[in-house]
């Protein structure tokens, strides 16, 4: 037998990306200490980037003085019962327009409408309608989460299996059966993917929503921050949204990991 | 309870499907309806289960389910349609829940009918960790549960491979002798038809129409795999078949 044949080169693999632990956070260690160096050695002005440890301390300072939560609490409050609103109107509307031609008809072209505008020139109109309290704060984030969890939960109901659907009826399951344990398990998968959006959303018009009449709350600390031209105070609130925003989507990763294990 | 298919005929706008379809399905036996692909089977099968409704025609249960039966004419599917979400229990519980069954009762029909199709061991399993074989045994399962007086069988085994197919006929028999039910099976596999069929059915293509109805009169517990007359019998509906098929397959689709 011959022997000198050629091995054949390998040209699969690839193209299936995995997670790398701790690679995530090396990249924000390293950006954040190329940061600190560029300070530090003066090539990065204090007038266009704060100083990482510099707003470390800031938000020591917060934290120390109560200040922290006082701000918090508030914001919290308002990003909880507001996207609780969105969020559950949203997904009640969404799964409507998903089982009534209707309903569907009717609301699409207006979800369509409502989508697009920013809800934040609104705000005067919430003010007006709800008072300059914690009314028109509500309102603003229910509003911006409702949009996108509608969009989300009417295409994840289209979505759901229909040969479920047609086995549920075929065994006489009654309409609502067949709506809590077929249509609404199957569709959620794409409802919490939609809340991962509306929720992101929710933490955006938190800051929106404070610019009216709240003397508490990060969004005004922000605000307050950013026309005294603070950096430091400025970023100690952005990381405050920031971790706020990794929070929320932990949560719904071990939402997802509980409700959806049965997933292949 | 017996089946009676009166002048189904069907269309979809001026795309006639099917014409003039009458069949009768004696209560305790297995009729197998075969034809080329497009020829309305699946959609013959639809009617007799009221998933859907004939443009003509009508079909007629004769006769009182027996007592006891939760959903008289209950139907297995090609693709299992169980809920990936719910363990092999929870998918029987499902289609009794609906009847008021529950606690202790419902656990004991589930008992009975994973041991009728040896799934014991797999009650609390997820549909995704079973194998094709298996998640066609749990909607069997999922069917005997509510006691029906015909099963309505939608190429079920067309979407395994041809070893399982061969063991999960031999289950089927088994099923059948035991306690024998009455089925209408839909399949395009003649094998299968001349196995468990006691009366086949053969469609044309389409306008889908009855070309023959073949008996086979040796009883279920005698036939095996690669029995001469089963062999012969199933080379009789090829004969019947072939041209038709070679039609089926040479026409343009929706044309």
């Amino acid at each position: 037998m011959d022997n000198t044949g050629k091995s054949v080169a390998f040209r699969g693999g690839g193209f299936a990306p995995q997670s790398r632990r701790w690679v995530g956070v090396l990249v924000f260690v390293a950006l954040i200490l190329f940061v600190e160096w560029g300070t530090r050695a003066g090539w990065i002005s204090s007038l266009s980037l704060p100083r990482p440890s510099d707003v470390l301390d800031t938000f020591r300072q917060l934290y120390d003085s109560g200040l922290l939560f006082k701000h918090l609490l508030p914001s919290l409050s308002r990003l909880f019962v507001g996207a609780l609103i969105g969020a559950s109107i949203g997904i009640a509307v969404g799964i409507m327009i998903g089982l009534f031609s209707y309903v569907r008809s009717g609301l699409v072209p207006l979800v369509a409408a409502i989508f697009p505008i920013p809800k934040i020139a609104l705000l005067p109109l919430f003010v007006i309608w709800f008072g300059i309290g914690e009314g028109s704060k509500y309102a603003l984030i229910a509003f911006g989460t409702f949009t996108p969890t509608v969009v989300a939960t009417y295409g994840a109901v289209d979505n759901v299996d229909r040969t479920l659907i047609r086995m549920g009826q075929s065994f006489g399951l009654s309409w609502w059966s067949i709506v809590r344990k077929i249509v609404l398990p199957g569709a959620m998968p794409g409802i919490l993917s939609g809340l991962r959006i509306s929720l992101a959303i929710a933490i955006i018009l938190l800051v929106a929503a404070e610019m009216l009449g709240a003397e508490y709350g990060i969004g005004a600390y922000i605000l307050e921050a950013g026309s005294l031209y603070d950096l430091e105070r400025l970023f100690a609130g952005v990381l405050i949204l920031s971790l706020l925003g990794v929070l929320i989507s932990a949560l719904i990763g071990t939402l997802e990991r509980r409700l959806l294990g049965w997933r292949t | 309870m017996d089946i009676r298919l009166e002048g189904i005929s069907h269309s979809y706008d001026t795309f006639e499907v099917m014409r003039d379809i009458s069949l009768e399905i004696p209560s305790g036996q297995i009729v197998c309806i075969v034809g080329p692909s497009g020829c309305g089977k699946s959609t013959l099968l639809r009617f007799i289960g009221g998933l859907e409704q004939p443009k003509r025609g009508r079909v007629l249960q004769l006769g009182e389910p027996p007592k006891g039966c939760l959903n008289p004419l209950t139907y297995i599917f090609q693709d299992f349609a169980l809920l990936p979400w719910r363990s092999v229990s929870g998918n029987i519980s499902l289609v009794l829940e609906d009847h008021g069954i529950k606690g202790a009762a419902a656990r004991t029909i589930i008992e009975d009918v994973l041991a009728r199709t040896k799934l014991t061991d797999f009650a609390k399993a997820l549909p995704k960790q079973l194998s094709g074989g298996m998640k066609q045994r749990v909607a069997i399962a999922r069917a005997l549960a509510v006691n029906p007086a015909v099963m309505l069988m939608d190429e079920p085994l067309s979407a395994l491979d041809s070893q399982t197919r061969e063991l999960l006929m031999d289950d089927l028999v088994e099923l059948w002798i035991r306690q024998p039910f009455t089925a209408v099976y839909v399949t395009h596999n003649l094998a299968e038809a001349v196995r468990l069929g006691h009366k086949v059915v053969v469609l044309s293509r389409r306008p889908g129409q009855i070309r023959e109805v073949v008996d086979i009169d040796k009883p279920l517990a005698e036939r095996e795999f690669g029995d001469a007359d089963l062999d012969r019998a199933q080379k009789h509906l090829w004969q019947l078949m072939r041209d038709e098929a070679r039609a089926a397959d040479a026409e343009l689709l929706n044309g």
